[in-house]
Order: C-alpha cells, then structure tokens, then sequence
C-alpha cells in the first residue's frame, strides 16, 4: 500500500516528463511547427531570459496587491452582509436566493461597462474582483453563522449574554471556519477574475505579460509566460489552502 | 404578498429609481449610465436587427460545440479517474491544482494552436467546461455505493456493464451538476474569447457597441447576455433536480434491497 501511494504521482510526474520530451523531439524533428509548439526547452530558456528582461517581481506583485485589495474589500463588505442575513431573517429569506444565482451570473461580460464607469486601470480591474469574490463571502458567512447549532444559542441567551457577547464568544467563533472558506473562495475569484481581465484589457500585471508576449509574436516566451501565470496561481492556491487549514484549526 | 415578496419587489423598485436617478442626475458623464428606458428601446431594436441572429448563432455554436467537447472529456477523464485508483492518484494533482486557475490565459496558446477564428473559440469553451465535469464526475464515481458494485460483480457483469449500468446511471447526478457549473464557465471562456479578438458572435458585439461607444447598446447587449445565460442555467438545474430525485429513490431502493445480504 505504501509503495502505491508512493507510485501513482511518480507515475504522473513520468507522464508529464514524458509527453514534454516527445513534444521537444516532435518539434525538432519537424512534426509540428515550432512556430506552432516551441520545444519545451526552448520555452524554458525563454521563460529565463524573461525573468531577465521583464520586470516579472513586479508584475507579479501587482497582481497580487489588486487581487488582495479586491478580496479583503470583499471580506469587509461580505462579512457584515452575511452576519446581517443570518441576524434578521426576512434579508436572508428574500435574499439569499438571488445572491446564489449572481454566483452562478457571468459576471465579468460586465468588464466593458466598467470599462465605460471607471476607465482602463486597476479601479475597473479590483472591482470586477471584488463583486466576484464578495459573493462566496457573504453566502460562506450566512451558511456559517446558520449552522452554528440552536443548542449552543439557547444557552447562551440562557446565560442572558448581550447580543455582542452572544456575537463574540458563540456565533463568530461557530461560523469562523466557513467565513475562512468562504475568504478562501473569495481569494481565487478575484485572482481569476483579475489576472483573466488584466489579459483581457492590456493592462497590471501577469495578465497583461502574457498579452504582450502574445502581441510581440514571442511564441516561446509567451508559452513561457502562460506556465508562469499557471505556476504562480497553483502556488498561491495552495497556499491559500495552508493558510485556511491552518486558521480552522487554531480556531 | 408575504413579506419576503414585499422586500423583494421593494428592494427592485429601490434599485430601478437609483438607477433612474443616476441616470438622470448629470453626476456621471452624459451616456453613461443611460436610463432603463434608452435600454429597453436598445435591446428591442438589437432583437430586432437580422444581424443580431447570426452573432448569436455563431455564439450559439460556438458554445454548444465546446461545451460537447469539454463535457465529454470530463466525463470520460472522470470516470476512468474514478474507477482507476492508481489512474485516479496519478491524474487528480494536475486536475486539483489546474481547476481554480484562470482558464482565459491559455486563449493565446489557442489561438496559436487552432487560429483566430471559430476553432480557438471552442477549444476555449471546452478547457473551460472540462474541469468543472471532470472533477464532478471524479468525486461522483467515487461515492458509488460499494453494495452496488458487489452485487453486479456477483452477478458476474462485465466491466463494461459495470461501467454503464452502474456507475453511469449513479454518477449522473453528479455529472449533470458538473456540466452545469461548466455551461456556465464555458458561456464565460467562449464570450471572452470573442470579446478579445473575433469578428462575429455576442462578445464581439459587445465589444463593438463599446469601442463605437454606443452605451446603451452595449447595456442592452450584456442584457441579453445575462438572460441566456440565466434561461440556460436553469434549464439545466431542473434536469439536474429531477435526476437527483430519481436517483436518490434508486440508491435507497438499492440499500433496502441488499440490507438482509449484509
């Protein structure tokens, strides 16, 4: 049993391999065109020589720092909205449907109105992140704060705790690990929606890079940038994903 | 009217007379936020318009043809992951981490690949609808209930019954709510595909209606948008909803039958 946990993902990593050395030999056989499909290590050199050239930190920061501002607006914004649906029970009858469907809702076809609103720059970019991820908050936070169970309520209020008191020591503690969930959530919509937008207006950070490499016809250098963008949301994914197992069970 | 309906209507009618107000106010630039009426008359004149028809087809097979494509990998992909333990182990770090990454950046490698026109289009709606189906159907294969597979094998069926009499119909459910997350990412993929570089279909017109700065038009397109996908999200949830139901009758069914096996 140990060596089979141990084999599958040795078994995919060989695949990988694999399939990236008969891309390298079919390209420089001339099978495909390596104007088409570089081979693989001519894209790695190129994503070197990237990171030589482009301001890559940068870009990378950038992103970052817009899709953090979106979520943590998200997070003041959505938190409150949530607790609010939870506390007065007519806001989450009436509304807790329509919040799901805007979750579902194509909401980033809106860009070129935002475009028209707030112009080509980091305002329409954050608040298309924003609106995508304040939506998992507030349902995340709502379903939290619902699930807290009667019991625990009933006592406290047995207890005759303060409306605050009843906040703090009972119901934020009980709907925590979902509002993390639901910030988790929030975290990946708006880094999607930021980086997909900052391709899609030529404007920030990784987006834009891969953009660029497009519009210069640097095919390998736009493979490059793609594994890149892929490598470094992957990266901050996980580790989104740490974080949260991390806070739940501190919590 | 119950109070929820009251709230709702009043929350509508809130909104509308914002909207108006704004539109009214002279705050923002003339144009820019029209007001619902100049709207409405745009998208009754854009309906109206043969042109339209052939952008919306042209979205139309666009989507249709991707989502086809993707789906029926997922579902593929899926099931193999599912049934394959090692396939499963082997494949699932790939799919778990590429699933949340932001699939409009691979449209340059696909317009390299399958060029500017249709082709690029429907590859981005399949990569789009492919994740979505293939993890439904992953976690779907894996919840089968084991009694099931017992008794099929104890009835001696070939791995190929197994896989279409049992663990078709019980993932179905699950798939079905797969491809509708993946209808709708595959509407996203293949709208903003268009809206970045094409000469037909919905996307394109939108952004048209931008770039001539017709604002209202440009409302009243991304209306129309949303009501598609809207009408198209829940078409697929009540085929969703109905097959969940049978299926849990199913299961249930099947539980109580093998209970006194056990």
């Amino acid at each position: 049993m140990k060596l089979r946990r141990w084999l599958a993902p040795a078994a995919g990593f060989a695949a990988l391999v694999l399939a990236l050395a008969a891309l390298e030999w079919a390209a420089r056989a001339g099978w495909v065109s390596p104007f088409v499909t570089p081979p693989p290590s001519e894209v790695a050199f190129a994503g070197w020589r990237m990171g030589a050239e482009e301001p890559l930190a940068s870009a990378f920061l950038y992103t970052l720092g817009v899709a953090l501002a979106a979520t943590a607006a998200a997070a003041v914004a959505g938190i409150p909205a949530g607790w609010a649906m939870y506390r007065f029970p007519l806001l989450g009858k009436a509304y807790e449907n329509w919040v799901a469907a805007l979750f579902s809702a194509p909401l980033i076809l809106l860009y070129p109105l935002f475009l028209v609103l707030f112009g080509r720059g980091p305002l329409t970019i954050g608040m298309i992140g924003f609106l995508s991820g304040v939506i998992p908050v507030i349902l995340k936070t709502y379903e939290g704060f619902s699930a807290v169970p009667m019991v625990l309520v009933n006592v406290a209020r047995s207890f005759n705790l303060s409306e605050r008191a009843l906040l703090a020591k009972v119901l934020l503690p009980g709907a925590l690990p979902a509002v993390f969930t639901g910030l988790r959530l929030a975290f990946i919509y708006t880094t999607i929606n930021v980086v997909g937008l900052e391709y899609l207006v030529n404007f920030g950070g990784l987006g834009f890079l891969v953009g660029t490499m497009y519009d210069r016809y640097d095919i390998p250098a736009m493979y490059a940038a793609v594994a890149f963008v892929l490598l470094i949301s992957m990266l901050g994914f996980s580790a989104a994903e740490r974080l949260e197992r991390r806070l739940v069970r501190r919590s | 009217m119950s109070r929820v309906a009251r709230l709702r209507l009043a929350t509508l009618l809130l909104a509308w007379a914002a909207w108006e107000a704004l539109a009214r106010s002279g705050l923002v630039f003339q144009g820019v936020v029209p007001s619902s009426l100049t709207v409405l008359a745009s998208a009754a004149s854009e309906l109206g318009n043969l042109a339209f028809y052939s952008h919306l087809w042209r979205s139309a097979e666009e989507i249709g043809l991707g989502f086809a494509l993707g789906s029926a990998a997922g579902v593929a992909i899926g099931t193999s992951m599912g049934i394959s333990v090692f396939f499963g182990q082997m494949a699932h770090p790939y799919i778990h981490v590429l699933a949340p990454t932001p699939k409009i950046i691979f449209l340059p490698v696909l317009m390299i690949l399958f060029g500017v026109d249709i082709g690029s289009k429907i590859a981005m709606g399949a990569i789009s609808a492919f994740f979505p189906v293939v993890v439904a159907t992953y976690d779907g294969v894996r919840l089968v209930p084991p009694v099931l597979l017992r008794v099929a094998r104890s009835f001696r069926a070939s791995r190929w019954q197994i896989v279409t009499k049992v663990y078709f119909p019980s993932t179905l459910p699950a798939i079905v709510t797969g491809m509708r997350l993946g209808l709708g990412v595959a509407i996203i993929g293949t709208l903003l595909a268009e809206i970045k570089l094409s000469n037909r279909g919905l996307g394109f017109l939108a952004i048209q209606r931008y770039e001539s700065f017709h604002i209202s038009d440009l409302y009243a397109v991304l209306l129309i948008i949303f009501a598609i996908a809207v009408a198209a999200n829940i078409a697929i949830g009540r085929v969703a909803a109905r097959l969940q139901r049978h299926n849990v009758m199913n299961v249930q069914r099947a539980v109580v039958l093998n209970r006194p096996v056990r």
